[in-house]
């Protein structure tokens, strides 16, 4: 797990090294993609998803973190290769594991709305 | 030639009148969201109840059909008996589902999978999985080469021994094997675990860019950029809950799980001195 303030990459431009100054770009990941989740910090409603889906563990969700970009907490939904910003007034937790759970429901909420992009996408294109 | 027809239902979503301004699309959550646990268009199932398929007299594609068929009846769980080491069998289901096979399955077995709980009672051919997005496959035999190619998430397992490149590209997700792995596992992995209980065979995590590989056996050798680390507290109990849903256990204990990682040479390419390149060459 990075040794880094937890709020790094909402405090600062997050351009660290000297090449990512000169293309004035963060490279690589905002946030470390292998840390596990804590189960038990786990909430009541993503509880709810795994008895929802027949799972024993958070399956997928697993691999979703907090990330961050321009300054502002985000979701990475991969159904849309796109960021998803976290609502400016919730307050962040002070470590990572609580930030991922949070980010863990969000996504959920999102990727599950009748408002997501895929619902249209799918109108368009999907085949059966 | 036939003139075509260039209007889709895209072209009214206004699809491709948009402007592409190379940059993340801008999306923010909306507090008032609802509690949803399963995507829009899903089909409502009922894991109590099931159904079986005799897959052995049909074409893949009816017994494919005949899945998706069911499941619009409501059928929750299942059984296609004699699929007969057949290709393609249970692929693209983007639903929850306990699907279960009893026999073997061929080439490219549940792929691009979102949601289902799959069993296998046999074998299964190369790349099954691959693409897999979300949900649990168990394999209770051996499992071929490119296991788990490309996958994004949920959980992979073989109870028996894997062949080649296995989790060869791997975005996310678990893959789980109980035996001996062979050469190239991990091949340009990005993200997720790979947990090999017996041994890895050559080049193990060549090329990874990131994710985590833990081996209980023997390590013939290591590849390109792929390094030793360090099980922190969390892992350890991580590893232990994960196997224990699948019956499993590290033969020496977790504890005694060999970690590869990225060494994070090759994320930079342009800074790696030139007998470096060489070497990667």
């Amino acid at each position: 797990m990075s040794d880094k303030d937890i709020d790094h990459f909402i405090n600062t431009d997050g351009l660290d090294s000297e090449r990512e100054k000169t293309i004035g770009q963060h490279i690589g990941y905002r946030y470390d993609v292998n840390l596990v989740p804590d189960y038990e910090r786990i909430t009541p409603f993503l509880k709810k998803y795994m008895e929802t889906m027949g799972w024993d563990d958070l399956n997928w969700l697993e691999d979703v973190h907090m990330g961050y970009e321009e300054n502002r907490a985000a979701v990475f939904d991969r159904n849309i290769n796109g960021w998803v910003t976290v609502p400016e007034e919730m307050k962040l937790p002070d470590n990572q594991q609580d930030r991922d759970m949070i980010a863990r429901e969000l996504l959920i909420k999102f990727q599950m709305s009748p408002n997501h992009p895929m619902v249209e996408l799918n109108k368009a294109y999907a085949k059966f | 030639m036939a003139e075509l027809n260039t209007e889709h239902d895209s072209h009214a979503l206004g699809m491709h009148t948009e402007q592409l301004a190379g940059r993340t699309q801008k999306v923010f959550f909306s507090p008032s969201a609802d509690d949803n646990y399963v995507y829009h268009d899903s089909i409502e199932v009922d894991f109590n109840k099931s159904a079986e398929i005799d897959a052995g007299p049909m074409e893949i594609k009816d017994v494919n059909a005949k899945i998706r068929s069911l499941m619009k009846e409501g059928y929750g769980t299942i059984t296609v008996k004699n699929p007969s080491a057949k290709h393609s069998l249970g692929v693209g289901i983007l639903n929850r589902l306990n699907l279960n096979f009893e026999g073997s399955l061929g080439y490219f077995g549940c792929g691009l999978c979102d949601g289902p709980n799959i069993r296998i009672s046999g074998r299964v051919g190369w790349s099954c999985a691959e693409n897999m997005m979300a949900g649990t496959i168990v394999i209770e035999k051996n499992a071929g080469s490119t296991f788990g190619a490309a996958m994004r998430g949920g959980d992979l397992v073989c109870k028996g021994d894997v062949g080649s490149r296995t989790g060869i590209d791997q975005k996310g997700g678990t893959i789980i094997v109980g035996g001996n792995a062979g050469a190239f596992n991990g091949f340009m992995m990005q993200r997720g675990r790979i947990i090999i209980l017996g041994n890895a065979g050559k080049n193990l995590g060549d090329s990874m860019y990131d994710g985590t590989i833990y081996v209980g056996g023997k390590i013939e050798d290591l590849g390109v950029d792929a390094v030793e680390g360090e099980i922190t507290d969390v892992e350890e109990k991580w590893l232990e809950n994960k196997l224990a849903l699948y019956g499993m256990k590290a033969p020496n204990g977790v504890k005694n799980l060999t970690k590869i990682v990225a060494g994070k040479q090759l994320w930079n390419y342009d800074n790696l001195e030139p007998s470096e390149k060489k070497l990667v060459l």
